[in-house]
Formats: C-alpha cells, sequence, structure tokens
C-alpha cells in the first residue's frame, strides 16, 4: 500500500475516532458514577442531528443557534431519562436499571421512528462542511478538521470541569464511594444530572459532528455509533476520561485500517469491532488505562 | 391437596390443551393460527430467557444469535435438495449441507444442539463476566453471529436469506415444545441445580463461599436456555418460511425482554401468559398504525406507535411493578384449590361441617 494511502486512511480513523471518543466520554462519566451502560447513549446521539435538522428546516433558525439549540435540547433529554427512568430504581438491582436503560433506548428509538418518520433524511450541510483539502494526493474533508478541532476543545473543556471545579470534585468522590459522599454534603442528584447533561451534550455534539460527515439521519443511526464508542469506553478503561478518548481514537483508526489492509473481509467490520471488546473483557477488562478495582464484599 | 390429585389434574389439562390445539388447528384461519404459534414460540423463547435472568440473575443479551443458529441450522436440515440448488444464487452451497436431510424433529433437536454448543464455547470465557459486561459481550456475539451469517453466502445465501422453507411448524409442536421447555425447565428450578442458580442470582459471593460452583452452573443454565433458544429459531424458521440475518437483529432479543419483564423476572406462569399477551396486542394494535377514524376525527397512520408503547410498558413494569404481570406468583393447583375456596367458600365449608 502507497504511503498516501496509509495517511489517507490514518485522517480517516482520526476523524471517525475523535467522533467516538466524543460519545464514549458520555458513557465513561455515567459508568464512573452509576456503574450503569447507559443504553440510550446511542439514541441520544441520534437526537441530537435530528433536532438541528428540525431547526435549521422548519424553524428556518441560523446554523449556530440552532446547533446550540439542539445541544441544549439534547442535554436535556439525557438529563429527563436519567429523572424517569434511572434515579427511582437507584437502591434496585443491577438488572432492573440494565433493562431500564435498554427500554429507555427503544424507547428513543421508536419514538423517533413515530415523530421523525423512519424515511431517511439528508442534512443540508452549510458550504464549509462540504469542501474538500488536497494534500498531495490526500484528499481530507472538512468535516475531519471540524471533529478534530471541535473535540479538542470540548475535551479540554472537560477536562477542566472534572479536575478544577467543584461539580467535578463532587463528580470524582461520587464516583469514589456514593454513600460517603452524600453524607460530606455532596448533592448526589444533582450532581448526577449534571453528569448527565454533560455526557449528554457532548454525544450531542458528536451526532451533529456525524449528521456533517455522514449526512444522512434515519433513527436507528445511534445504535452501531453508541455500541462502538462504548467500546472505545472500554478499551480505554470504563470510568476514566483520558482512556475514554485514547480508546475512541484507537477503535476509530483500527476499525479503518481493517477496512483497508483487508478489504476482502469488509463485511465483518463490526464483527472486528465487537471482537476487540471481546478480547479486552477476557484480556484486560479494566482497559488500557483503567485502575484494577478489586470486587468489594 | 395431594400429589397424586395433582398429577391428574395435570393430565387432564393437557388433555384440555391437546382438544383446543385440535379445534384450532381445524377452525381457525391460517392468520389467527400464526398469532398463536409466535405466541407459543415466544412461550418457549421467554421462559428460557428467564432461566438466565430471573432465576441466575445474569444479563444476556444474546438470544437472537442463538435463535438464528438455530432457525439455519432447521432450514438446512429441512430443505429439499433440489429446491436448495434453486435459491442460493449467490454463490452454490457447499457440499456437506447439500445432500443433508432429516425429518423435522431431528432438524429441531440439531439446532438446539448447535445454539448450545455455541453458547457453552461463548459462556465458558464470558460468564466469568459481572452484569452490564455480561450483557454487551453477549450482545456482542449475537452481532457477530448475525454478521458471519450474511457473510458466508455459501452456507447462507447471505443477505438474501433462505426463502421456501417448508411449512412444518403447527400449532402441535409449538405448544408442544413450549411444555416440553416449561416442564424440563420448572424441574431444573426445583432441583438442587436450581436452588443454587438461584443462590447465584441473590448473591455470588455468598453463593460461592458456601460452595456453588459459580462458572459451572452459570454455563449450565445458559447452555440450557440457548438450547430452548435454538428449537424456537427452527419452529420460527418453519413458521415464517423464511428467514435472512436482518430478523435476528438485537430487536429480536428485546421483543423477548418484554415478555420476560412483563411476565415477571422468575416467573414462569407470567412469562406464559405475557407471551400470548404479547403477540396478541401486537397484532391487534395493528390498526393504531395505519390510521382510522373516531367520528370526524381523523388519525393518521403513525408507524412505530406500537413499539413506543411497548417500550414504554416496559419501562412503567420495571419502575413500578418488577414482580410483573403475575406479582410473582406462580401457578399451581394447590394455589388455583386456594383462590377458588376463597370465591365460593360456603359451598366447602358447609359440606365439611355437614359431615
Amino acid at each position: 500500500m502507497s504511503l498516501h494511502l496509509v495517511l489517507q486512511n490514518l485522517a480517516n480513523g482520526l476523524s471517525l475516532g475523535s467522533l467516538y471518543a466524543l460519545i464514549a466520554i458520555g458513557y465513561t462519566m455515567v459508568y464512573g458514577i452509576l456503574r450503569l451502560i447507559n443504553f440510550a447513549h446511542g439514541e441520544i446521539f441520534m437526537l441530537a442531528p435530528y433536532f438541528l435538522f428540525y431547526g435549521v428546516l422548519i424553524f428556518h433558525l441560523p446554523w449556530w443557534t440552532s446547533i446550540i439549540a439542539a445541544i441544549a435540547l439534547t442535554a436535556v433529554t439525557g438529563m429527563l431519562s436519567e429523572r424517569i427512568a434511572y434515579r427511582p430504581l437507584r437502591d434496585a438491582p443491577r438488572i432492573s436499571v440494565l433493562i431500564s436503560a435498554i427500554g429507555v433506548s427503544f424507547f428513543l428509538q421508536n419514538l423517533a421512528i413515530v415523530i421523525f418518520t423512519g424515511i431517511p433524511k439528508s442534512v443540508h450541510r452549510p458550504a464549509f462542511f462540504k469542501r474538500l483539502f488536497q494534500f498531495g494526493e490526500i484528499r481530507i474533508q472538512s468535516t475531519l478538521f471540524a471533529s478534530v478541532i471541535v473535540s479538542t476543545i470540548f475535551l479540554t473543556l472537560l477536562i477542566y470541569i472534572v479536575y478544577k471545579t467543584k461539580t467535578g470534585l463532587a463528580m470524582r468522590s461520587i464516583s469514589t464511594d456514593i454513600e460517603t459522599s452524600r453524607l460530606m454534603a455532596v448533592d448526589v442528584d444533582k450532581t448526577i444530572s449534571i453528569t448527565f447533561a454533560i455526557g449528554s451534550a457532548l454525544a450531542a455534539v458528536g451526532g451533529i459532528l456525524w449528521g456533517l460527515r455522514f449526512p444522512q439521519l434515519f433513527p436507528l443511526m445511534g445504535m452501531m455509533p453508541g455500541l462502538k464508542a462504548f467500546i472505545a469506553a472500554v478499551v480505554g478503561g470504563i470510568g476514566n476520561i483520558p482512556g475514554a478518548m485514547l480508546g475512541g481514537l484507537l477503535l476509530g483508526m483500527s476499525e479503518i485500517l481493517f477496512v483497508a489492509f483487508l478489504p476482502a473481509l469488509s463485511g465483518y467490520r463490526d464483527a472486528f469491532i465487537f471482537a476487540i471488546l471481546i478480547l479486552i473483557l477476557l484480556l484486560k477488562p479494566d482497559g488500557i488505562l483503567g485502575k484494577n478495582v478489586q470486587e468489594k464484599v | 391437596m395431594k400429589k397424586q390429585n395433582e398429577k391428574i389434574f395435570t393430565i387432564l389439562a393437557l388433555i384440555v390443551l391437546g382438544i383446543l390445539v385440535y379445534l384450532a388447528e381445524s377452525n381457525l384461519d391460517p392468520y389467527k393460527l400464526r398469532i398463536l404459534n409466535l405466541g407459543a414460540i415466544y412461550v418457549t423463547l421467554g421462559v428460557s430467557l428467564n432461566l438466565i435472568y430471573g432465576f441466575t440473575g445474569q444479563f444476556s443479551l444474546g438470544h437472537a444469535g442463538f435463535m438464528a443458529i438455530g432457525a439455519y441450522v432447521t432450514s438446512l436440515l429441512v430443505l429439499p435438495a433440489y429446491y436448495k440448488e434453486m435459491i442460493f444464487i449467490l454463490e452454490p452451497l457447499v457440499w456437506p449441507f447439500t445432500v443433508m436431510h432429516t425429518p423435522f424433529i431431528i432438524a429441531l433437536l440439531l439446532s438446539g444442539l448447535f445454539a448450545a454448543i455455541a453458547a457453552l464455547l461463548i459462556g465458558l470465557p464470558v460468564l466469568r463476566l459481572k452484569g452490564d459486561y455480561l450483557g454487551i459481550a453477549t450482545l456482542g456475539f449475537a452481532e457477530i453471529i448475525r454478521i458471519i451469517a450474511n457473510n458466508i453466502p455459501q452456507i447462507t445465501n447471505g443477505a438474501l436469506g433462505i426463502k421456501g422453507i417448508p411449512e412444518f411448524t403447527n400449532l402441535w409442536w409449538t405448544a408442544g415444545v413450549a411444555i416440553v421447555t416449561i416442564y424440563i425447565i420448572k424441574g431444573l428450578i426445583h432441583s438442587s441445580y436450581g436452588r443454587a442458580l438461584m443462590a447465584i442470582r441473590e448473591n455470588e459471593i455468598a453463593a460461592e463461599v458456601i460452595g456453588v460452583n459459580l462458572t459451572y452452573h452459570k454455563v449450565m443454565s445458559f447452555t440450557i436456555s440457548a438450547f430452548f433458544a435454538g428449537v424456537a429459531g427452527g419452529l420460527f424458521a418453519c413458521l415464517l418460511t423464511t428467514i435472512d440475518p436482518k430478523a435476528f437483529m438485537f430487536v429480536m432479543t428485546f421483543n423477548i425482554l418484554i415478555v420476560v419483564v412483563l411476565g415477571g423476572l422468575g416467573s414462569i406462569t407470567g412469562t406464559v401468559l405475557a407471551a400470548f399477551l404479547f403477540n396478541f396486542s401486537l397484532e391487534y394494535l395493528r390498526p393504531i398504525e395505519a390510521g382510522f377514524n373516531i367520528g370526524p376525527i381523523i388519525i393518521p397512520a403513525i408507524p412505530g406507535l406500537r413499539m413506543v408503547s411497548f417500550s414504554a410498558l416496559l419501562l412503567i413494569v420495571i419502575l413500578y411493578k418488577q414482580n410483573g404481570l403475575m406479582g410473582g406468583i406462580e401457578f399451581s393447583w394447590k394455589g388455583l384449590a386456594r383462590f377458588i375456596r376463597k370465591i365460593f367458600p360456603n359451598k366447602k365449608s358447609s359440606e365439611g361441617s355437614s359431615i
């Protein structure tokens, strides 16, 4: 394979990986705090580009306003899902919460089919996002720059929130021990709501960038990226924010490179990703950057 | 009530059921029969998934994958050879499958066997994982099975799927398999193995301390469950007469999950009721998606509304009524007798006093 093809594939991998990283953060934050896989995260991700689409098309809002509105609406949906479906089950058996999460996921998916209909919608991208940049023989979509830059900005912001603010301190303390945090006067419910809002907002950013890169919307579009982002979170070490970013990039890269180097097996693309998940779970369940947590009796 | 009487009652109930099945088979139209058949297949699926969920407390999302294995095995075994040549147009079917042909019952048993073998291979490494990790890993396996089915057209005919499968499935088969499933799983639960499974559900560490071999019991429950999922998959293929990888997406598992949760985790009676209720309502709610009129008000067609209602129902049950439909009570003749005595108290007590 020639050099420029390798570079081209690396660029594509980077672009896909940064999107996975954005979505993976939501999984990892929620898991870190509640020990719950938020199955509905992929659906939250799917809602954002739809909100944007309707903002621009029906309410004729300018791009920037509708992007902000879409992110805000998605964050609210994420918070609501926690409020309605997860909070009442905080003391229930784990299996009930997981079933509830799957319920939310399918509820949102089918609600999207009802509201937005199952017919795929194509996004009208602003002219900038249609541009292709040519570097020698490598062609790079402008969305690549957008996704890398936007991801970097938001991830820096997130790291600032988690490690430098009081809310972030509360999040980290809850993830260590929820009961003790409550005794230390941490407002657990509020912090969990904020966590869901931030995670969903990041998923929304990821979803919007996804919509600009693959400009077709359909209600089931969140499922695969959602699952893969979850896998990215596991690969990086679930509960660990830098790990989720690393996992996202690695997974995006390996997915693109798998198809690039083994085009004959391209039909097994998704199977390959799931195989990575199962291998990681069996060999190093704490992920690359994760801590080894012993089960407490 | 005496044990012997209970046995007589059970046999009587089975005979009544047999008569009902006979009447249904000879009188009902194919549409209604299909709904009943699907209901009975969902009983098998639901009860087997409940063994993992409700009794072992493990979170598996792989049922659709095991069904897929069963469906493909059965269809390859019951399709006549000349027909196989005709439908495999992408790539010809590879050798051993072209000549293999077995009666339906053997095909079903082999379907279960293959699904069970797959579950054993998957379960041994994966069942060390807990809770949500296990769920995702099994979901991953189910997806891998589906993707493989999509990518080996020389065996599965790829995305085109297999068409024209002989329609062997009828109520005798589906109801029979459902009853056998219930009988075996009920027997399992009331054996020492079942107690061990429930101990694992309640507290893994405590179960391990009192000497329950966690991996062995988990893998056993997983494998048995997959066996019945495979058989159900075979019945499913011969009921619909056409299968393709798309039929075994995650939604399939979700449907079974709805049945299990509605019926109540760990309630066989509830699962049976929920399985029929789910399939009946899925059919009878069809009009709400097609659009209808209430007097002058025109309700437009809204596709997807049924699944929205079912997901909402699932959420409501899991949030407010975790015991499900039956409230955690299992059907038993003793319970029924007590119930009847409660409704008609005078008759029995007066009889008693007169003697």
